[in-house]
């Protein structure tokens, strides 16, 4: 039915070498961390003779499987908390009418303005007085909650339709099992998207766990993976490996889940 | 407890609800992101090391900022970053998407490519892009454009090249998330559009003028904010990318946040560095009053 | 590297066991045993001796355990500033040399307490410049270890080149010809091999400031230390000198393979100068043939530049943690401890019997910085970090603004004068 033009054999040319341009710097990454010592300065992109050796001595001579642990806790704990909380707050902000609703949406809308650099001192020293300064809370609590978060649910939440809501009223059930039974399932689709923002988000974080971690044992990913290149050593063939050992989980998850992630992300740009 | 309350009205139980729902939520982000605002305001009025009293000074932070040549180059440098990477990346965005969403066979795969690298975290990929900039025996980029007959370029180690530079794994790094906003946007104009269009006699060009690009607005303002955004914020990258994090020959890449982080934590100067984070706040409120200005003429 | 890191980890591990039953039996003993944090930055080997130093001391005082903090160099000033008026934090902590001015003045330090610590036999037994740790008599830090800057070369390179690779330079004058000896370019005139590996983010700021600005006939500061002299033709000759070798000579450029260290260690510079720091890093290189020789001089005048790492006792230490506090840090600083450190780091010991030992002054590799050391001179920092950025930059100038070098100089001057004047 489609007839191929030439055009499209172009086009589709063009964007698979683009495509390879994209991806060559993770190749290469991957490359380097299977050479060996004088290997990694030479120019050749591919190893001579792959070998393991260097993510045995990362996995052995580092606190990588730490790091991983930490990480995934403080992202995996953050994002059920911003599901959680945020699509309550969407939920009462889109479902509820009382006094007050507009103020409160304003209000948290207007955190989103707020740059992060610009919290990180207050949040450093309270953070102090509070005794969380190199604590595992200490490093999520900022991000429990996320105005993007509240902006979106409540968006998701204005289309459930308000009769769903009342029959479930006249079953009896009380506002939060309406919340909870009726209506969050609804937006599961939305809850994904959230979802995904909110574990790459706290997955990648650099700034702030950089500066509340003091032990190595409380180090995120990137934080440990900065650790690596200190004022004096300079290991470039562990560093490659690290930073595939940290990138290399994130392609495996995108790889299985890549169509929810996707149209996750496109739904918030229609959304938002 | 349960008297008192089913004694209300519907109206009222639903505030009762509403404000339960809200009370932790609220004591949050009155905590955690309100008051902290605040304190950022109030210290940038002050000079305190973190150890000891604040002091209070009034204006002297912003005067010794309006007098510090080097704030002005780092503030010159984060618009730089802004009014280079936008367009560029958003130019970049839109040409892939609009072409990737005519593909039909293979789609999937060359999406998948053009966003993994969004996954990727920016400490280690600056590692990378630090290695291929080198000169030769050992940078790539060096060693192609030789290889092209091109003389070498100093890119890192110059003050004009350095920042571009910077700016283009970041580019890159985004570019996946741009393009599947745009292609979202793109899918969901109806088909029936450009049938009709077509039967009107409408050119390509036409096309994408009148139905397009009016019709892909929300999305294209929304990544607008996005990236300006990110770009006014880039840090882990500047950070990574230089060695030890200085910002560049002669501060040649350092932008603000950069130069937010060395005050505060380099330098321990909390005061100095409020002050600057004041200045990005200004910014990024004028820009998201831009935003709003955006949305509402929107058709 | 690692054969010796595994080996490093099997000592800790027994180590480890070792600590658990002396703990063990130390707690059957001792209802409370004291425990206090040490702390200090980010760097495998230092880790590795303290490890190793620690285990000791807890062998022969079960009754305290130390905690072992690490913490990356970028931070490393900060989290300790933040973490002593919380009252978290090290009892006993490493600072640079140049950051105590600023520990004392923010409270941070308590002197050492002269019952464990007398004042005249550190005046005697120390390298003379660890007397900057005293402030009004009274000691309040001390050093496990000293360093001082050194050429190492290359000799394969050297050979490669048709040179005597047991002949490295003994003057600029042969350093310039050495290095244009052995560096070698592609037809397209791309740096392969560079004569000398230069980093300005590496030791090259203080070479230039501290060590040719001496040699040229000038010097960088006041004899009081309050001015900056460099500003004068000597410092200009130095500066000169230093840019001629990338602009002239053509034996180098900056940020060749990423930074110095990695252009020496994979073969790829016929001699830097660095720290005897590195000595534990390049001696892990495989394949790397290298020697070591104090810096060269000029005119029959050798310079060389000192720094060093202290340990003090955190104003947090009080009571009985105090006391295990001063007991600990004897013992870091016992002669024991310094040839352990020396083994393991590569850092000279700060006594000076310790270091002028015919063993260790006669050793290949230490003998070089150390008979450096005896002149050796550790710049009086104001801020360490801003002071380099000030000589980083006026490099830079020259080269990439190629702003003149009688200008560039003066104005680095005046910059880092600036910093000088904020001393109390």
């Amino acid at each position: 039915m489609k007839i191929i033009r030439p055009g499209r054999i172009a086009a589709f040319t063009v964007l698979f070498l683009g495509g390879l341009v994209m991806i060559t710097p993770l190749l290469f990454m991957l490359a380097t961390s299977l050479k060996t010592g004088g290997e990694v300065y030479e120019l050749a992109f591919l190893p001579r003779e792959p070998t393991l050796d260097n993510y045995l001595e990362i996995l052995t001579h580092s606190r990588f499987g730490r790091w991983f642990a930490v990480s995934l806790t403080v992202a995996t704990i953050s994002t059920l908390s911003v599901l959680f909380f945020d699509s309550l707050i969407g939920y009462t902000l889109a479902k509820f009418r009382f006094r007050g609703r507009g103020i409160v949406f304003v209000a948290i809308l207007s955190t989103l303005m707020i740059p992060t650099e610009m919290l990180v001192i207050p949040w450093y020293v309270m953070a102090k007085s509070m005794g969380w300064l190199d604590t595992m809370w200490g490093i999520m609590f900022p991000g429990m909650m996320s105005g993007f978060g509240v902006f979106l649910m409540r968006q998701f939440f204005l289309g459930v339709p308000d009769e769903l809501i009342d029959a479930a009223r006249i079953d009896g059930l009380n506002e939060f099992q309406i919340f909870w039974q009726v209506a969050l399932p609804l937006v599961a689709p939305a809850l994904s998207a959230l979802a995904i923002f909110a574990f790459l988000g706290n997955w990648t974080a650099f700034l702030w766990p950089l500066i509340v971690t003091t032990s190595p044992g409380l180090y995120t990913v990137p934080v440990g993976l900065a650790s690596l290149s200190g004022e004096f050593q300079t290991d470039w063939e562990m560093i490659m490996t690290g930073a595939s050992i940290a990138t290399i989980p994130t392609l495996l998850v995108f790889i299985v889940l890549q169509r929810n992630i996707i149209n996750g992300i496109m739904l918030t740009g229609l959304k938002g | 407890m349960q008297g008192w309350f089913s004694g209300l009205t519907l109206a009222r139980k639903q505030a009762v609800w509403a404000w339960v729902f809200l009370a932790v939520p609220l004591a949050f982000f009155t905590l955690v992101r309100f008051w902290p605002a605040l304190d950022a305001f109030a210290l940038s009025l002050s000079r305190w090391n973190l150890v000891g009293p604040r002091k209070y000074v009034g204006l002297a932070n912003y005067e010794r900022m309006a007098a510090d040549p080097v704030f002005w180059q780092v503030l010159g440098n984060t618009f730089e970053y802004l009014l280079l990477g936008l367009p560029a990346s958003l130019l970049l965005a839109f040409l892939v998407a609009f072409h990737l969403d005519r593909i039909q066979t293979g789609q999937g795969l060359l999406r998948a490519l053009y966003f993994l690298p969004h996954l990727t975290t920016a400490t280690a990929m600056a590692w990378v892009w630090r290695w291929f900039y080198q000169p030769p025996p050992v940078g790539l980029l060096n060693a192609w454009l030789t290889a092209l007959g091109f003389a070498q370029q100093p890119f890192l180690r110059s003050t004009t090249q350095a920042l571009p530079a910077v700016l283009v794994p970041a580019i890159w790094a985004a570019l996946g998330f741009q393009v599947v906003i745009f292609m979202a946007g793109l899918k969901a104009i109806p088909r029936s559009y450009y049938e009709a269009a077509e039967i009107d006699g409408a050119g390509s060009w036409q096309i994408l003028r009148e139905i397009t690009l009016p019709l892909l607005l929300p999305s294209l303002v929304f990544l607008f904010i996005t990236t300006s955004i990110g770009l006014l914020r880039i840090f882990d990258l500047v950070y990574n990318i230089t060695a030890g994090g200085e910002g560049g020959p002669l501060n040649a890449t350092k932008p603000l946040v950069l130069s937010i982080y060395q005050s505060a934590f380099g330098r321990m100067d909390m005061g100095y560095a409020s002050a600057q984070t004041v200045v990005l706040f200004v910014i990024l409120l004028a820009l998201s009053l831009l935003q709003m200005r955006l949305l509402r003429s929107r058709p | 590297m690692p054969k010796l890191s595994r080996s490093a980890s099997l000592l800790r591990g027994l180590c480890g066991l070792a600590c658990g039953v002396a703990l063990t039996v130390g707690m059957a003993r001792h209802a409370a045993a004291v425990e206090i944090e040490y702390w200090q930055y980010t760097f495998k080997q230092r880790v590795e001796a303290m490890d190793a130093l620690i285990a000791q001391f807890q062998k022969a005082n079960p009754d305290i355990t130390v905690k072992h903090v690490n913490v990356p160099y970028d931070n490393y000033r900060t989290r300790i500033a933040a973490a002593i008026p919380a009252g978290e934090g090290p009892d006993v902590t490493q600072l640079f040399y140049g950051w105590l001015d600023d520990y004392i003045g923010a409270n941070l330090l308590q002197p050492l307490p002269p019952a464990s610590f007398d004042t005249a036999a550190i005046d005697r037994d120390f390298f003379p410049f660890v007397q900057g740790m005293k402030v009004e008599g009274k000691y309040y830090a001390l050093p496990t270890a000293v360093r001082s800057l050194a050429l190492f070369w290359n000799r394969k390179v050297f050979k490669d080149a048709g040179l005597d690779p047991e002949k490295p330079p003994a003057t600029l004058a042969e350093l310039v010809d050495i290095a244009k000896k052995t560096t070698k370019r592609d037809a397209s005139g791309n740096l392969l091999t560079a004569g000398i590996a230069l980093d300005t983010a590496g030791q090259d700021v203080q070479w230039i400031r501290q060590v040719l600005v001496n040699e040229f006939g000038g010097a960088p500061y006041s004899a009081d230390r309050r001015k900056v002299t460099y500003n004068s033709p000597a410092g200009i000759a130095a500066v000169q000198w230093y840019v001629d070798l990338i602009t002239k000579e053509k034996v180098s450029e900056l940020g060749f393979l990423t930074d110095g260290v990695t252009a020496f260690r994979s073969g790829r510079a016929a001699m830097t100068i660095d720290g005897s720091f590195r000595l534990g890093a390049f001696d892990g290189q495989k394949g790397l043939d290298y020697g070591v020789t104090e810096l060269p001089g000029r005119d029959g005048v050798r310079s060389n530049f000192a720094s060093y790492w202290v340990n003090g006792i955190t104003a947090k230490a009080k009571g009985e943690k105090l006391a295990a506090a001063a007991k600990f840090l004897a013992f870091i600083t016992t002669p024991a401890a310094m040839q352990l450190w020396m083994e393991t780091v590569g850092e000279l010991p700060a006594r000076v019997a310790i270091a002028q030992t015919d063993a260790v002054k006669n050793h290949p590799k230490y003998g070089p910085f150390v008979r450096g050391l005896s002149y050796a001179v550790a710049t009086d920092f104001v801020d360490e970090t801003i002071q380099r950025k000030v000589m980083m930059d006026l490099i830079d100038t020259v080269l990439l603004k190629k702003t003149p070098v009688a200008e560039a100089v003066a104005a680095a001057a005046s910059e880092e004068q600036k910093v000088l004047d904020t001393r109390k």
